[in-house]
Parts: structure tokens; sequence; C-alpha cells
């Protein structure tokens, strides 16, 4: 046996061709640093590009301070996991690296079992409760949000600061609303992880079960068993269904299923009073269900339906197709619910009445957490991502009115201190009656970075770094990433992988032949066609009325329990998730077969 | 009551008939496809034991054999099946057998017709052993003094040095064991194997594996052949996997074995369709019998695809049914406990 086979250590990653010196773009601690290479080289770091499927911009690091932040407080400090602390967090050529953190040492796991245990117990007997409080703390943080407002700096106060005596300026809301939103932002977050972490274990012990009465089940059939057929994730969805079929029954078939720009089809619905009623309609269904990300909300690039309507209609568009073309595309569910019921009591018919008694105490508590694994997407990496990023782009454009910016792209190209800073520096300019110091300065280094930025995104991304431990236990990394021995070996190149054929973690049963249509972004879903295989990188629930479309599914990451892997089944289309390359390997136009009972994708 | 057909009522009864043919009525009687067929009670194998004085011959040789010696128990086989050989059967019973295979072959058509000639045991006391596989099973008999001279081979194999030592391992002295024998019209195998109605590698009771190979059965069952292998799940009858085997040689009727070309090797010897029905028939027996089960099973040659899976055996699966039944699983009451509990379990060796 040669050395124990390994990933490129963080140190011996060269940067892509011109973009030497990313590190200075983003917080400190989130690059490696010469003092911590030894701990580094040691543990083993995974890409995490379920949430940053890019490169991320300076200012777009922020969630990933958020999210580990989070997942650290609740998981180390909070429920106190016994056997976890949270996930370390780097940075490395512009993209997101992170590593679990196994507790391993017996003491250490009892004192923290000990604190766990009261501390568990209470959020389970309280379930129902603090996740109610939950949805209640989440909107009210929305509200927040929503409250903060940037305008340019007037020539002089308003008279209210003067005659109600304020004493301080009116501008200064800005310096506070920008504190407010990181703030806000870094609330969501740790609310986020609240209960996942419990939610996940308490699911784990369903798994647990079902594959050591049935060691050969697999994971999607455990999770099948579990998943909600009813939630709000599947609201947006059934909100573009419903949209059609008011709109086809009020014979307005035509214009929506005619295509082309959203201002010309809201023109031409404006012709007929039929048409106006449709508009309000949509306009209503707007906000909360279009704020919501085709991807995953993470990059500030990154589009809402709200923030192009194309995408919207587009689903509308199809569906009202094939209602005129007399199909039902009502969500079935009220079968898919049965389904999954006669699917429980089918493996339990196999147990004896011991096994049958746990296998339905573990069925119960996963389907009482389950609606907050599942939902709480929708109120964070949506609802909140999608004001939080609105805030910005509004923060953005007053920054290029006040001509501290030239472009409202520069100020991504700033991490969260430096806009700290240069919003510091804006206000005392401005209030001193001076130019701000800062525009050259940052003209020039922007420059500089919107280079780094360009040849970061051209690069690819490497799949991990460092040490990878003998076999993959982290639930997280397993369930959520897809992260597992099997993979990490095929990332190693260890396992037969000939180009002709590889392997991802199955996701939804079913074999299925057809042309690659390789999807990077969620404005080139219009390019799908029927009878086409979608590739990307990740796929969003929000690509659901495009699954309408394709026959079977490809991702380079995500997990067994990721949103796009539970609806997939849904839609019973076949899916293979967590290939690591696809996108790269696989070319549009190219035929394979893909089979979503063993993960295997093969070029035809 | 010498010899009883799978459709009669007596034929439910296993001390007469034996595990085997008791599997056969079942199926035969639920309207599953099995090739017809009669069985030789138990109670023609004490008429004979008796009437033809092996029995105490037989009971004196055991009284004094050392249980242990290989040498001593395979001269005793040898014996006890020169005995067997011998010794034909009574007047009346010959007569009995004579008709019923008679009767079998103008059922099938009126040709003289080749069956299998196959032991079918069983023996009070021994709850939980299989048997499976330990006495003879003969294929491609045809005429009246083969099957009779194979039904006294199939006896005579409840005395082979291997089945002994099984018996006594299991408690029950050789001369305990019921020999019932099966006479069954013989399947024109295209395919045939064994099913299990669970992964018989990890015990896994939502699966249904099956192991086939060209011919007759025997190949697979004896383990001369690397068999294809077909995973269904049980839920939904989907296959999950299929692994092509070698299928070296293959056995058609009553003939050696014989190689099979590289061209067949290279297929499976099943569709997938065929792979299914099989586990859909795999499926309702363990219902019927209520609990997993081992089948063996032939696709005719000449019949339809569709209608051409034969089922010529099936017994209760003994080893993984018998810890599934001891399983214990604890109820939750306390989920912070059971999460813990859990948890703690991945982390410790």
């Amino acid at each position: 046996m040669n050395a124990k086979p390994r990933f490129h250590f963080f140190h011996e990653a060269a940067p892509p061709k011109g973009a030497e010196g990313w590190e200075r773009m983003y917080p400190y601690y989130l690059v490696s640093q010469p003092e911590g290479r030894s701990a580094e080289d040691s543990r083993f770091w995974f890409a995490d590009s379920m949430h940053w499927s890019r490169a991320v911009h300076p200012f777009d690091s922020i969630g990933a301070e958020a999210v580990y932040l989070g997942v650290g407080v609740n998981s180390a400090r909070s429920i106190a996991l016994p056997t976890a602390l949270g996930l370390d967090v780097r940075m490395v050529n512009g993209f997101v690296y992170i590593c679990p953190l196994p507790v391993t040492d017996p003491a250490e796991i009892g004192r923290r079992a000990a604190v766990f245990g009261e501390r568990a117990g209470h959020y389970f007997q309280n379930w129902q409760e603090l996740y109610a409080q939950w949805k209640t703390k989440m909107l009210a943080s929305i509200e927040v949000m929503k409250g903060v407002s940037f305008e340019p700096f007037p020539e002089f106060e308003p008279l209210e600061v003067v005659k109600q005596g304020w004493g301080k300026s009116a501008s200064w809301k800005t310096i506070e609303g920008y504190h407010k939103l990181i703030d806000e932002f870094f609330l969501i977050w740790q609310y986020h992880f609240e209960m996942l972490g419990l939610g996940y274990g308490a699911y784990m012990v369903f798994f647990q079960f079902c594959k050591e009465a049935f060691p050969e089940i697999e994971d999607q059939t455990i999770a099948r068993m579990v998943a909600g057929v009813k939630g709000i994730m599947f609201r947006p969805d059934e909100e573009l269904r419903r949209l059609a079929k008011a709109g086809v029954d009020a014979g307005l078939g035509p214009v929506l299923t005619k295509g082309g720009a959203p201002e010309r089809v809201f023109a031409e619905l404006d012709q007929s009073a039929a048409g106006r009623a449709w508009t309000a309609d949509f306009e209503k269904t707007r906000d909360p269900w279009f704020n919501y990300f085709a991807e995953y909300g993470f990059l500030h690039d990154q589009e809402t339906w709200n923030d192009n309507l194309a995408i919207p209609l587009q689903g509308v568009a199809r569906y009202a197709e094939r209602l005129t073309a007399g199909e039902n595309i009502d969500r079935p569910a009220e079968r898919l619910a049965r389904e999954q019921d006669e699917l429980a009591s089918e493996y339990r018919e196999l147990l004896n009445p011991s096994e049958a008694k746990r296998f339905d105490d573990a069925l119960q508590l996963s389907r009482a957490v389950f609606p907050y694994i599942e939902e709480h997407n929708i109120y964070v990496e949506h609802w909140t991502h999608a004001v939080f990023w609105r805030k910005i782009r509004e923060l953005s454009r007053m920054m290029v009115q006040i001509g501290f910016f030239k472009d409202e792209e520069d100020l991504y190209h700033l991490n969260r201190f430096e806009l700290d800073a240069a919003l510091a520096d804006a206000l005392q300019s401005w209030a001193i009656g001076v130019p701000a110091r800062g525009v050259e300065h940052w003209q020039t280094e922007i420059a500089a970075r919107r280079k780094i930025m360009a040849a970061l995104r051209q690069a690819s991304i490497t799949p991990a770094y460092g040490i990878p431990p003998e076999k993959v236990t982290d639930p997280f990394a397993v369930m959520n990433y897809g992260v597992t021995t099997e993979r990490v070996a095929e990332w190693l190149g260890q396992s037969a992988s000939d180009g002709l054929s590889f392997k991802g973690i199955p996701a939804s049963p079913g074999v299925v032949e057809g042309p690659v249509r390789v999807i990077r972004h969620e404005n080139e879903l219009a390019d799908l066609q029927p009878g086409e295989i979608l590739v990307a990188p990740i796929t969003a629930p929000s690509w659901a009325s495009a699954f309408s479309v394709v026959v079977g599914v490809v991702t380079d990451i995500g997990g067994m329990m990721s949103h796009a892997a539970i609806v997939c089944r849904e839609y019973g289309m076949p899916a293979v998730v967590s290939t690591g390359f696809a996108s790269a390997r696989l070319k549009t136009g190219q035929r394979i077969r893909i089979d979503g009972r063993t993960g295997l994708v093969e070029v035809l | 009551m010498f010899t009883i057909r799978f459709d009669e009522e007596a034929s439910l009864d296993v001390g007469l008939v034996g595990g085997k043919a008791l599997g056969l009525a079942h199926m035969t009687q639920s309207g599953l496809p099995v090739a017809p067929g009669f069985t030789v009670s138990t109670r023609a194998y004490r008429q004979h034991l008796a009437d033809s004085g092996l029995g105490p011959r037989i009971g004196d040789l055991l009284r004094t054999l050392d249980h242990n010696g290989v040498g001593a128990l395979e001269a005793a086989e040898a014996a006890i099946r020169g005995w067997f050989e011998e010794g034909e059967f009574p007047p009346s019973l010959r007569a009995e057998i004579e008709a019923a295979y008679g009767e079998l072959c103008s059922r099938c058509g009126g040709q003289v017709i080749a069956v299998a000639v196959r032991s079918s045991a069983t023996a009070e006391d021994a709850e939980g052993a299989s048997f499976a596989g330990e006495y003879d099973t003969f294929v491609g008999m045809r005429g009246a003094d083969e099957v009779a001279l194979h039904i006294r081979r199939c006896w005579a194999s409840a005395f082979t040095a291997r089945s002994m030592t099984y018996a006594w391992k299991n408690g029950v002295s050789p001369m305990q064991v019921e020999m019932a024998v099966v006479v069954q019209k013989a399947v024109r195998a295209r395919a045939a194997g064994v099913m299990f109605t669970l992964s018989p590698l990890t015990g896994d009771r939502s699966r249904i594996t099956i192991e086939a190979a060209y011919g007759l059965g025997l190949s697979v069952v004896g383990g001369e052949v690397t068999p294809d292998r077909y995973v269904v799940s049980k839920i939904g009858l989907g296959l999950v996997q299929k692994t092509l085997g070698d299928k070296a040689v293959e056995y058609l009727n009553g003939a050696a074995a014989r190689e099979v070309e590289p061209e067949r090797r290279a297929q499976f010897c099943l569709s997938d369709e065929e792979a299914v029905a099989l586990a859909r028939l795999g499926k309702s027996l363990e219902r019927q019998n209520r609990r997993p089960v081992d089948i063996e099973f032939a696709i005719d040659a000449d019949l339809d695809p569709g209608a051409n899976v034969i089922l010529l055996q099936c017994r209760p699966e003994t080893y993984w049914s018998r810890r599934h039944a001891a399983a214990t699983a604890a109820p939750i009451d306390d989920p912070a406990k059971a999460v813990l509990a859990n948890t703690l379990r991945n982390v410790q060796p």
C-alpha cells in the first residue's frame, strides 16, 4: 500500500491564473493562515457547493459566516450534540469548504450527553409550540429587514431633525440599517439551525432502525415513508398550477402559452377584463410565494421568481399548455399521502410485533419533526434571503447615486467589514463636506477584484481538500451533502471511472435514457426540450415546473434529503445526485442512461 | 393411502406427505403453477420397512454404529442402499404406485412421461431443521420400473452418511425420519433455480433473491455453477439488481451435465419480466405461509412467456426467520433518549 490517499492541502492549491491574491478579499478568518496549517492539513474539507455553486464574491461570503455560526451555536453550544461540534469553514479559490468536527473523547461525549438530555428533551416535548414560535420569530425578522431603507444623503437634514430636536443625522439610519440587516441575517441563520440538528437526529432514529431491520433498503425509500406531501415547500409550484388553471378557465390559455417577455404578456393581458383580473391574482400571489430563489439564494446574483417574472410565467405557460392538451395537472397530494402510508404499512407488515412498535414510534417521531426539516428553507433561504438581497441592492443603488461606487455590482467586491468602513467613510465625508476619501482607493481595488472574480468563476470546483477519513460517518455530510465514503473514493479516482460511466447517489428510482441538457443557471431553463435529461450542479425545488418537461435529473451534489431529491421522487422522475462532476463531464446533446435505483450514469 | 395426489385433501397432512409435498400441495391447491404429480406417502415407507424386514435390520445396524466414524458411516450407507435397491415392493404397494403413475401419464396426454422422483422428508421434534438438500432427487425417470427403483433410492437417502449426521445433529434418529417421495412430471426446464423471499446474505425481509442457471435446478442447488443473481424489492416488485453468473454447465432431463456455449453464458438466463413474475409468486407464497419461504422453480421451455414459471418446491425459510422472530426492539418513550442512544451507537465500536 502507498501512503494513505488524500486530496491536496490548502497550501498546495494554486490559484487559477489571474486570481492571485484572492485571499485578501475575504475576512481573514475565512482564509487559511500559515499558523493554522498543520491543523487544517490533518482534516478533511469538502466543498459546500450545495449552497455556493459558484465562486463567491467578497460580500457574499457573509453567508458562509452566518451558516456556520448557526450550525456551531446550536450543535456545539446550545443543544450540545454529544458527538459533534460545529462545522469549520474556509474559503479556497473563492469556493466554500467545510469540515465536520466530531467529538471522539468518551469523557467529553459523556459530559455533553448529560447536557444534551435535558435540552433535547425540552425541544421534543414542546416541538409543535416551539416550531410555531420559530415561525413567529422568522416572520418578525423578515419584517425588521423589510423596514430598512437606504436613501442618498441630502444636502441639508430634513427639518424635523431641527424642529423635533433630534440632534443627530437622519442619514444615520443608513449605518443603523446596514447593521440591522447584518444582525438579522446572523440571527435568522441561528434560527435556521435551532431545531435542525434535533430534527435530523430524530429522523436518524427511524433511518437507523430501517437500516437494521432491512439492511438493503434504499435511503430514498426510508425518506419516502417520512417526507411530507403537503408542506409549504410545494406551494410556489402549486401556485403556478393554480394560476395556469385559473387562466385557462378564463380563456387566457392562448395568451399565457404564447410566451415572450413578461412586459409583452402583461400588456396583452391588460387588454381584457379577464386578463386584468388574472394579473391582479398573479400580483397577489407574488408575496410571499414568488420570493423564491431558482437556486439557493446565497449569491447576490441569484434571482427570485419576483426578480425575474419570466421564470414563473414560463412555469405557468408549461402548465397551461398541458391543461390545453387535456392533461390533469393537479398535484395528487391525496394519492401521494395514501401511497406513502401503504409503503410504510407494507414494510411494517414484515416486522415482528416488538419491531413493529418501534417502527411506529420512530416513524411518528420522524413525521412530527419533518415539517421543520422540509419547510425551514422556505423561511430562511427563500423568504429572508429575498428581502436581504433586495435591501442590499437598494444600498448598492444608493452608493452609486452618491457617487461612491460607479456600478451597482461594485458593492459585492467588498466584504461586509470593508463595506461597513466604506459606509462610514461615505457618511463621515458627506457630513464633513469633503468627497468620500475611499472612492479612488476602492475603484482601483474593485477593478483588480473584478479580474480575480472572473478568473475564479472560470475555474471548476475542487471537490475536497485534506485527508479523508476511512469512513464518512458524519450525518450532516452524508444526509445533506451526499458526501459518502464511496463518493470520496470516486473523487480520489480510486474506483473504476472511465468517463463513460460514473456513479452518484440514487435519489429517485427508475431508469431512463435521453439526451443531456447541461443547465448552469436558472436562466437557461427555458432551453430544456421535452425528453431531455437535466444535468446541473444543483437543482432547486423551484425548478419543479421544468420537471414536467425533462425525463430525468442528474446533479453534481446534494444528498438523499436535499429538496431536489424529495421533489424528484414526488414527480416520479429518476434522479441521481452527488455525482461530483456530471455537469463538467457531460455535454449537452450527449445521450445517457441513468438508473435512479443504483445511481449509475452511463454515456451511450 | 399409499399414494396421494397434490390436489387431494390428504396431501395437506405433513406427517403423511412430508415437507416438500406439503408445499407442493399448498401451491397446487391455491392455483399456483406446479407441475402435476403425486406423493408416495410415509405410510408406504413404513409399510415397506415392515413387510421387507428392513426396519429391524437397519435398526440393528445403527444401534452399534459409531456416529463419528467416517468409514463406518459410509459402509453403513452402502449396505443400506443395497438392501433398498434389492427389496422389491410388496405387490399391493407396487400396484398402487403403478396406477398412480399411469394416471399421471394419462393426465399429461397419454404417453409414458418422464418424471422427477424427489424425497419429501419430515420428522417430528425437528422443528427448525430444514433438511434442505439432505435427501436425494432424481430427474428424467421413465416407466414404472425406473420410478419404483428411484422411490426406493429416495428412501435409502435417509441413511446416507451425510443425512444421518445431519439428523443426529438436530436431535433426531435417522429411523425417526419419515420419508415420503414426490413423483412429479419432469419440467422441460430452459432455466431453473432457487428463490428466497428475503436476502440470504443480510436477512433483509424486504428483498426477494433469485439465483438461476440454464437447464434444471440441480446445478444451482448443488452449487455446480455460479448462477445469475437477481434481487427484487418485495415492496413494489422493482428489480433492484442483477448480476451475471458464469453458468458453465446445464442439466437437461436425465442426461449428464454438459457445457453451456459462451454466447449463452454471457446472457442472463431469465428476462427481467420473468424475474419479477417469479418474485410476485414468491411474495404471495410468503403471505400464504405467513413467513419467508425458500422456493425452487423452473422456466418451462414449452410454455408461453407469462405462463412459463413452474414452482417445484416451497419450504419455510428457517435460518433468518428464527432470528427475526426472536428480534426485540425498544419502544420509544423518550425521544431525547432515543436520539442520544442512536447517536452514541454510531460512535462506539
